[in-house]
């Protein structure tokens, strides 16, 4: 954990700890740790656990009930395939089979340079275009397993990988 | 008081309770699996649930409060067709091996089943799969088997105070478990086997030293040595179905001869000598040598919970092991000379009412010369279990008495087991040690009964000691609170982790015959058996115990000497497995 960002979420913490039942902030703290460091690690979680002296187990069982929260370091680009039943119809399940061969990376997992997070999503709201997936915020519409190797591909360029 | 209708008869009940307790009063038990009258409100089984005329859906008896006028429906085809479907669905996601399951026959949802008249299996399919986790010495997690009642995260949390466990995930990935998936052995549990206690199936159990024992007790090469816990005599007839209330000392020591023990003693003779260097090391605190107030040691639960959430108080807390940790050095040592044995041949086993004992019984901290002095410590439930495993038929055998040396007690060795015991048989040595004078009256009644924190005063000598008595985790945390703001409130305080002291212990049989874990009337009845044992014996202070004077001449010297302290004391030191630790007092 980089200080600066420690004391970033300290200074955030004891705002929370002047008020009436701090430990009811919990998840306003969880969010701007992510927003921090992209994910939770134990440590960050520890040290929430002891600023606020909220047990860790609870803030354990909070971090594994929302999706929102991730507990692994995330990659760069996030790509998220839409497995809702539009996509999945039109072949969405090759497209993430053939986006896990390419990267060698399970959904959920980071590739080891750090630069794609694989991960399934219920919708995106672009059905029209389906199948189709995001990277951190852009949409790739009327995917096909070939198409998305390249889209891939384009990324990579960009990175000077 | 209002009127409700309960089945189609009026009953007349106080305001302000659920509809369970209702029923309960006009004599219906409802089923139920998540609720505990000692826990808060959970309403997460639904097996509870009951028909209230004008309401759409049924609702969860143990939540919902009563109304002038309702109408209550427990057991209409709706109700009980509804109730067999969600006790069917609940297992349809548990494991199908009550044969093979430790708690055949002793298992809530197996009666509960039963209860509502499961009789087949509805869905096949897909079940929850997770490794087991069997790190800990004390407490094992076979997340396959939880329901998700959530008892035991609510008696970690509301009575311990400790909060190691919550739930983890969501929806079919819910689980129960301490902190980032850890294993309950490097977590902040402190072993009190309370949630063990509470859990209505196989999750959470003491980890079992039985196979290993029965190996032991049929090695001919060994001598085995047992003792066993003033409160496993006072609970163990519940194993076999009878109430509680009679102290089945001679019979159990009989029992563990028939077991193949070849020296049966009694932890309650350490339980004296633990007395003779408390009270002596007390009174050296009192005169000015070391800190107050004192804090007694022998709960191993606490021992572990105030090394990690207490370490500010190490100074203030008593250097006696507990009582069987003590027995087990005097077995390796001065036992051993005794009959002229090599101490590696002989195998230490203790029956506790206690699960966190198995922690205790490998700390380092209690090795002499590189030895393990306790080899296995096992539960009451496990005793149960071995002697009907061995046909044993405790209420059928004649009783007999310990074996000497170390089997002879005082009364004030028998109270150890309840909460206050400590404190009384410490006061009624301390007083004749400081005074030289007879203590007139012995029964110290302020240091008795359930109060979740007891106080007291008694003179000793020059001074009046204030004491204090607490019981449970969570009222330890309250009462060390206060202390940390006022070290000079106290001179002398008994911890106990479990609710009423070691008689409410995680390894006690599990509560039968009607009755609930930490159900007072259960506990007094646990505790009268010890009292009454007390009452009728002719020694009642640890300093009169004749085979203690014998092993202080033979042996010690006296107390807190220097073999003393090798054999009988110990040290502590903060263990903060780090930032999993809130302060404590949540």
């Amino acid at each position: 954990m980089s200080d600066t960002k420690r004391q970033e979420l300290k200074d955030f913490i004891s705002e929370y700890m002047q008020k009436d039942n701090p430990s009811s902030y919990l998840i306003a703290v969880l969010h701007k740790a992510q927003e921090l460091y992209g994910y939770l690690a134990r440590e960050t979680m520890e040290f929430i656990s002891e600023t606020m002296n909220v047990p860790a187990a609870n803030i354990w069982g909070v971090a594994t009930f929302y999706h929102y929260f991730n507990l692994t370091p995330r990659g760069k680009y996030t790509i998220s395939v839409c497995l809702g039943t539009a996509c999945y119809v039109k072949g969405a399940g090759e497209v993430m089979e053939a986006i896990k061969e390419e990267l060698h990376i399970k959904e959920g997992e980071t590739t080891k340079d750090m630069t794609f997070t694989l991960q399934e999503a219920r919708c995106l709201g672009a059905c029209g275009l389906a199948p189709v997936m995001m990277v951190n915020g852009k949409i790739h519409g009327d995917l096909t397993p070939k198409k998305v190797v390249e889209i891939i591909k384009e990324y990579r360029k960009k990175e000077g990988k | 008081m209002i009127k409700v209708h309960i089945n189609g008869r009026a009953y007349d009940v106080v305001e302000n309770i659920t509809i369970m307790q209702a029923a309960t009063m006009a004599g219906y038990k409802i089923p139920r699996l998540c609720y505990h009258p000692k826990l808060s409100f959970f309403g997460g089984c639904r097996v509870c649930i009951v028909e209230v005329e004008g309401m759409k859906n049924f609702v969860a008896s143990c939540t919902f409060p009563v109304k002038e006028g309702m109408k209550i429906h427990t057991n209409t085809e709706a109700v009980r067709k509804a109730r067999k479907e969600i006790v069917e669905l609940i297992l349809d996601n548990h494991p199908q091996d009550c044969n093979i399951c430790k708690r055949n026959g002793i298992c809530e949802l197996q009666n509960l089943a039963r209860v509502v008249g499961v009789e087949e299996r509805a869905f096949e399919g897909e079940r929850k799969s997770y490794e087991k986790d069997n790190a800990s010495p004390c407490i094992t997690n076979n997340q396959e088997k939880c329901i998700l009642c959530g008892r035991c995260v609510r008696v970690c949390s509301e009575i311990q105070n400790i909060n190691a466990i919550d739930f983890t995930g969501r929806g079919i990935n819910t689980r129960i478990s301490p902190a980032f998936d850890i294993s309950f052995k490097d977590s902040v549990c402190s072993t009190c086997g309370q949630c063990v206690n509470v859990c209505p199936t196989a999750t959470l159990m003491e980890h079992d030293y039985i196979k290993e024992t029965f190996e032991v007790l049929n090695d001919k090469s060994k001598i085995k040595v047992v003792q066993i816990a003033p409160s496993v005599r006072a609970a163990i007839g519940e194993y076999f179905g009878i109430k509680p209330g009679k102290n089945w000392e001679k019979e159990t020591a009989a029992a563990l001869r028939k077991l193949g023990f070849d020296y049966v003693f009694d932890t309650q003779f350490t339980a004296d000598l633990t007395i003779m260097e408390e009270a002596s090391e007390f009174l050296e605190r009192l005169g000015g040598k070391g800190e107050l107030p004192m804090i007694t040691s022998c709960s191993s639960a606490w021992m572990k919970a105030m090394e990690q959430f207490y370490p500010d108080l190490i100074p203030n807390v008593s250097s006696c092991r507990s009582p069987m940790s003590m027995m087990s050095s005097i077995i390796k040592t001065y036992f051993a000379d005794k009959i002229g044995a090599d101490p590696k041949n002989i195998v230490s086993v203790a029956f506790m009412c206690c699960v966190a004992k198995k922690y205790e019984a490998q700390r380092p901290e209690l090795m002499v010369d590189g030895m393990r002095m306790t080899d296995y410590a096992l539960t009451t439930r496990e005793l149960g279990w071995m002697l009907k495993s061995a046909g044993i038929n405790l209420p059928d055998i004649k009783g007999e008495e310990f074996d000497s040396p170390l089997g002879m007690s005082s009364g004030a060795g028998t109270i150890f087991g309840v909460t206050g015991g400590v404190m009384e048989a410490a006061l009624r040595t301390a007083y004749e040690f400081a005074t030289g004078k007879t203590l007139g009256d012995i029964d110290i009644l302020s240091a008795r009964g359930n109060q979740g924190i007891k106080e007291g005063k008694i003179d000793v000598g020059q001074t009046e000691v204030r004491f204090a008595i607490s019981h449970g985790l969570g009222n330890a945390a309250k009462l060390l609170n206060e202390v940390r703001k006022d070290k000079n409130k106290y001179h002398f305080i008994e911890i106990m982790a479990c609710p009423g002291g070691c008689i409410g212990g995680g390894g006690q049989p599990y509560a039968g015959l009607g009755s609930e874990p930490f159900d007072v009337s259960l506990l007094k009845l646990r505790a009268s058996a010890l009292y009454d044992s007390d009452k009728t014996k002719m020694i009642r202070k640890s300093h009169e115990n004749p085979d203690i004077k014998k092993l202080y001449d033979e042996f010690l010297g006296k107390p807190l000497s220097e073999k003393s302290h090798k054999l009988l004391h110990t040290h502590y030191k903060p263990h903060t497995p780090k930032g999993i630790i809130p302060k404590a007092g949540k």
